[in-house]
């Protein structure tokens, strides 16, 4: 898996540009090494290495428990290897920080089920998961300032919800929810971006802004996007990892993993 | 694209608008004019005379409502539902009470320096949890410290494990009774069964006076006020907005950094005081604290007081205590078998019926 | 009462009378000192006849008339010495006059010539009677009862008495005989003794002089205080399982409507306290029957039943519509368990009521001396062991344990698949209901019965079942035991209160480090 490191040219060159602690020398933003986690016996991870480009867009596809919910789970630290390493850059050791760390970083991560805090209105949904100090005390005496405020009204405006900016975010349509949680995470400024089924309950219309949306940020943003919509897949994707009973079974370009017989038998039975 | 800043979205937002202000000015004057005027000057004989009977109903429904206000913040905001509230209530109590019993000098039946209930157990010197009890500074800075940091170390551990919802209800219910039934032991040091009683004098000031029940009163109401809007600039804050995110979905708000033990903990220990501070007010109006304070269904009771009035809307938790306790007083003393049915009808009918609360029918009226 | 009985019986059966006339007439006409020496002498013979004489004196029945000295039962009358029948009674009977010196004598004569009874049961509780309070002259008694003694039971509580009487009596080495069997005692009065000879005067020197005895002392100490450790052992062992036994009892029907059905039921306690009353309304049926014994048989069903009504009912009005709310289902719950209360206080008043046990659960077995395992907690153990069995039996070999268990899964798929699911809640939740009013019928055996019995078991059923872990039948029952445990041995250490606390505590901080119990399954399910 080692190899996969550096074939992504076009990103290798940004990785090189310093940026706020994360030390991406070697152009790799995030490395799984020989994740194993087991729930009585059951291995849901097997050995799983894996390794995410700086600005690289990369699908995970893959049949239902071959892990992709408990690798994102890993990652963002609600779950704890029983043996591997996380490393997210050169330096900082995932596996040893809690989930509000991990996401302090620079680690987002969008859940299968649209999370978002039904209760509050998008504009304070986006206010609430945007990068700020959030201890305690700074959050008691905060106020926005006109920055924040702008930054606020530019993911409004990408994610197509300014008209629903005081609408309590629990009566929004489940493509707004998705699309909302995509902003949350966008207000969050980080490094990398997991998204779990994305597009999952989305128009097709939406689906389609959805997949435009993530090709602008690659570059910008590394992504990782768990999916079972192939032809969203087909789309964005640049190159695609299957996992398969914990471990990665192919990687590769569209056409190649699609012509892996390894990956046929899986998708197509025995 | 509309105006950013057109968009009040949780921004600039007041404590209380021009009404609120209003409503909350008409109670401090009833509070601290009308109360005392109908009480200290109205004659004994005028109709509108308050006797000294419902100011001290009134002082103990309001140290309830503070009780109630400091659950509404942990219950109606952050989602955790105490059912040991009553624990920090009494051990407010008790440490104010400590000093109450020290000020009853050598004027106790036994006409001994020490406390009655340790010239009972021949007990000759005070056991250490007493030491410098006879300092009113020293007792209510343990009113504040007693509370919190028991609350500040179950919850620190509580919340750091994660456990939550039902399971943290229950132990915190395991928690109130076993501390019921340490006081419960004349070892501990706290007058076992009856607790401290018989108070005579509170900073050498005698308590029975109309002039120092209706002073109590008068503090119990500005704590009540100040808790108010206390709690209230909290819960407007983006502290405020934390919690509430907290309680509708804590992974999202985990993986959006804010480390939700943090936020947990402070809510929670800051309610503990509060419940302390009301515990502490409340024992010199009623004359009596005893481990009775502590049992489950004591605590369990402060709940219903949030829920009857509406949970996350600080004023409904007011309104609810002063209903359930306005109307236990009137069952016990009409209808006194018939209290527990209606307490219990209370319990089903506002969780079924009413999940909002008094406040949640007002607010479907207007 | 029955040992006199039969002792006389048989006495008057066997006819054998042939006592000393000397020592009769003693015993009838001599001043405190000959009636004391007389009695010692007719102990000394170890005769039925002696036995029935000397009953016959405790009972107040020895009278004299002129110089005869006759045993009066009612009408009848015999010569004490002889054994003949004499009819027609003389007019001028005499009580013989027993001060309390002759009394207590007396009292020691009875109990060592009932160690030559016949039957066994006599010839054990005299021999218990006599262990702590032998004297010397009992010895040739006690040694004429040993040599004819078959019944290894008895033999044992002999011997010992022998060896405290040669203890003070005897040779060096019938004395050193004496000590070593002292030490195979079960008796914490032994221990008393060793100690004695072990012990030092104020000046220094030992009491007892010879060092040999000392040291055989010292062994048999060492040995008993073993013996007794273990029996202690045994005792916090046997009331440990008891007290894990009760838990268990007042947790499993928790652990189906919290562990499976995920209801919190704060009524739960006082679906026990259902169950108890039940059981004493059946036992006041039974009251004045000769039936009386049999009542649990309609006790058990009846508070299974009743308590699962009552479930059933809570389930259908009020639970149902709180499915998925749990902290709302706790406060309604503790709500109606409020109104339980307060039904029960106004129909059978605020004020404990008496369930008596059936004969056959009173009284108890002693394991050892001092050691007694109480029949009713012995048969709840056994209650409790059952009420497990068919549990685990309906929860997973029959079509209703597997919709539970279905429905509790995935309601949806179950629905699906054509799984009545409502009726399978109200029906589950009915079993848990009927297990717990079984705890309150079990519970009405050993403890009070009032309104607020459930109050006490409620936390206690609460953290077995979150000990256990949620959902898991087996994490109940260890959790139950291992609370038993742990109450019991802190118990003998710090105390009742203290104890509970620190269970309470440990609960506390265990749930801490294992929020799902302690056998729960990891899973990778999203929180709730």
């Amino acid at each position: 898996m080692s190899d996969n490191a550096n074939t992504s040219n076009e990103s290798g060159g940004y990785g090189r540009v310093s940026t706020g602690g994360l030390d991406t020398t070697h152009g790799v933003v995030l490395y799984l090494e020989d994740i194993s986690v087991s729930f009585d016996g059951f291995k849901a991870l097997n050995k799983l290495s894996l390794s995410i480009d700086i600005g690289e867009l990369r699908c995970v596809i893959g049949p239902n428990g071959a892990g992709k919910t408990t690798m994102m789970d890993v990652i963002t630290g609600k779950t704890r290897p029983d043996e591997g390493t996380v490393f997210f850059g050169q330096t900082i050791d995932l596996t040893k920080m809690s989930e509000a760390e991990i996401s302090t970083v620079g680690v987002g991560r969008k859940f299968q089920k649209p999370t978002i805090f039904e209760h509050h209105s998008v504009f304070e949904n986006l206010e609430l998961a945007m990068k700020a100090d959030k201890k305690v005390r700074s959050t008691l005496f905060s106020k926005l300032s006109s920055a924040q405020m702008d930054s606020i009204a530019e993911t409004l405006k990408t994610i197509r919800l300014g008209d629903n900016a005081d609408r309590v975010a629990g009566l929004l349509s489940h493509g707004q929810k998705q699309w909302l949680e995509i902003g949350m995470l966008l207000m969050q400024e980080p490094r990398l971006l997991l998204l779990d089924e994305p597009v999952a309950g989305m128009s097709d219309e939406e689906t389609e802004r959805t997949g435009e949306l993530f090709l602008s940020l690659a570059g910008k943003h590394s992504l990782v996007v768990v999916e079972h919509d192939m032809a969203f897949v087909e789309k964005i994707g640049r190159k695609i990892t299957v996992l398969h009973e914990g471990s990665v079974l192919a990687e590769g370009s569209m056409g190649e993993v699609q012509n892996d017989p390894k990956v046929i038998e899986v998708y197509l039975g025995r | 694209m509309t105006d950013v800043n057109s968009m009040t979205g949780g921004m600039g937002r007041r404590l209380y608008g021009p009404r609120g202000w209003t409503v909350l000015g008409l109670c401090c004057i009833a509070v601290f004019v009308v109360m005392p005027i109908l009480n200290l000057a109205v004659p004994a004989e005028s109709p509108f005379h308050v006797s000294a009977y419902w100011v001290t109903l009134f002082g103990k429904v309001m140290c309830y409502a503070i009780v109630a206000v400091a659950m509404d913040l942990v219950w109606g905001y952050a989602g955790i539902l105490s059912l040991g509230h009553g624990l920090f209530f009494a051990l407010g109590g008790y440490s104010f009470g400590m000093y109450l019993m020290r000020q009853i000098g050598s004027d106790g039946q036994y006409r001994q320096p020490m406390p009655d209930f340790m010239v009972f157990l021949d007990w000759k010197e005070f056991p250490w949890q007493w030491w410098n009890s006879d300092s009113f500074l020293w007792c209510a800075m343990l009113v504040v410290v007693v509370p919190g940091l028991l609350a500040y170390v179950f919850g620190y551990f509580a919340f750091r494990s994660r456990v939550k919802g039902v399971y943290l209800s229950i132990i915190t219910q395991a928690l109130t009774f076993a501390a019921m039934l340490l006081f419960f032991r004349n070892a501990t040091g706290f007058g076992g069964n009856n607790g401290f009683t018989d108070f005579r004098r509170i900073l050498d000031i005698p308590i029975a006076t109309p002039q120092t029940r209706m002073t109590l009163f008068a503090i119990t109401g500005a704590t009540l006020i100040g808790t108010l809007l206390l709690a209230r600039w909290l819960t407007t804050s983006r502290f405020g907005r934390v919690l509430a995110a907290i309680r509708d979905a804590e992974q999202r708000v985990m993986f959006c950094g804010y480390d939700t033990v943090h936020y947990k903990l402070f809510v929670w220990t800051l309610s503990a005081v509060i419940c302390g501070i009301a515990g502490a007010l409340y024992v010199p109006q009623v004359g009596i604290i005893n481990p009775g304070e502590m049992s489950p269904a004591n605590s369990i009771e402060i709940a219903i007081w949030v829920a009857v009035g509406g949970r996350g809307t600080l004023i409904g938790p007011i309104l609810g205590a002063g209903l359930v306790n306005g109307a236990k007083s009137f069952f016990t003393q009409a209808f006194p078998e018939y209290w527990l049915y209606a307490l219990g009808l209370i319990f089903i009918l506002v969780t079924l019926f009413l999940p909002q609360g008094v406040m949640g029918l007002m607010k479907k009226k207007t | 009462m029955r040992i006199l009985l039969t002792i006389s019986l048989w006495l008057f059966a066997s006819g054998a009378f042939a006592l000393d006339a000397a020592t009769v007439n003693k015993l009838g006409f001599g001043d405190g000192d000959e009636k004391i020496a007389a009695i010692a002498a007719l102990v000394a013979e170890g005769d039925p006849a002696a036995a029935a004489l000397l009953q016959a004196a405790t009972d107040g029945e020895l009278q004299t008339s002129g110089k005869l000295v006759l045993i009066v039962k009612g009408e009848e009358g015999v010569n004490a010495a002889t054994g003949a029948k004499v009819a027609p009674l003389p007019e001028d009977r005499e009580d013989v006059i027993l001060n309390n010196r002759v009394r207590r004598e007396l009292g020691g004569a009875v109990a060592a010539l009932k160690l030559i009874s016949p039957d066994r049961a006599i010839r054990l509780a005299a021999a218990k009677e006599l262990t702590g309070n032998a004297d010397e002259a009992m010895l040739p008694l006690i040694k004429k009862a040993l040599a004819r003694e078959t019944d290894a039971g008895v033999k044992q509580l002999l011997e010992l008495t022998q060896a405290t009487l040669e203890l003070k009596t005897g040779t060096k080495e019938s004395r050193v005989g004496a000590v070593r069997t002292l030490g195979l005692s079960t008796n914490p009065n032994t221990k008393m003794l060793l100690l004695g000879i072990l012990e030092k005067s104020k000046e220094g020197t030992f009491t007892e002089p010879d060092e040999d005895i000392r040291i055989e002392a010292q062994k048999s100490l060492l040995a008993l205080e073993g013996r007794l450790a273990w029996g202690e052992r045994a005792g916090v062992l046997f009331t440990s399982v008891s007290l894990g036994s009760i838990l268990l009892l007042a947790a499993l029907g928790l652990a189906i409507t919290y562990g499976l059905m995920g209801v919190i039921n704060m009524a739960h306690g006082e679906l026990i306290m259902v169950g108890a009353y039940t059981t004493y309304v059946v036992q006041n049926f039974f009251k004045r029957t000769e039936f009386f014994d049999w009542y649990p048989l309609a006790a058990v069903p009846a508070s299974f039943i009743v308590a699962a009504a009552v479930g059933m009912a809570l389930e259908r009005l009020v639970i149902r519509w709180l499915y998925g709310r749990p902290l709302e289902t706790l406060l309604a719950t503790w709500g109606i368990s409020l109104m339980l209360i307060q039904t029960v206080r106004t129909i059978f008043g605020a004020a404990n009521v008496q369930v008596e046990n059936p004969s056959f659960m009173s009284g108890g077995i002693e394991v050892l001396t001092g050691v007694v395992m109480p029949w009713s907690r012995v048969y709840i153990i056994a209650f409790a062991a059952l009420v497990l069995f068919l549990m685990y039996f309906l929860l997973t070999k029959t079509r209703l344990g597997l919709f539970v268990r279905g429905v509790m899964q995935n309601r949806a798929m179950a629905s699906c698949v054509g799984v009545p699911t409502a009726r399978v809640d109200t029906w589950a939740f009915g079993l848990g209901s009927g297990v717990a009013g079984l705890a309150g019928c079990a519970l009405s055996q050993i403890d009070n019965v009032g309104p607020n019995l459930g109050q006490n078991y409620i936390v206690d059923s609460f953290m077995v079942v979150v000990l256990g872990g949620v959902g898991q039948l087996a994490g109940t029952v260890y959790a139950a035991l291992g609370l038993g445990f742990a109450n019991k041995l802190l118990e003998a250490w710090q105390g009742a209160v203290l104890a509970k606390i620190a269970v309470l505590v440990f609960i506390i901080v265990f749930i801490q480090k294992r929020p799902q119990g302690m056998f729960a399954l990891k899973g990778r399910a999203l929180d709730s």
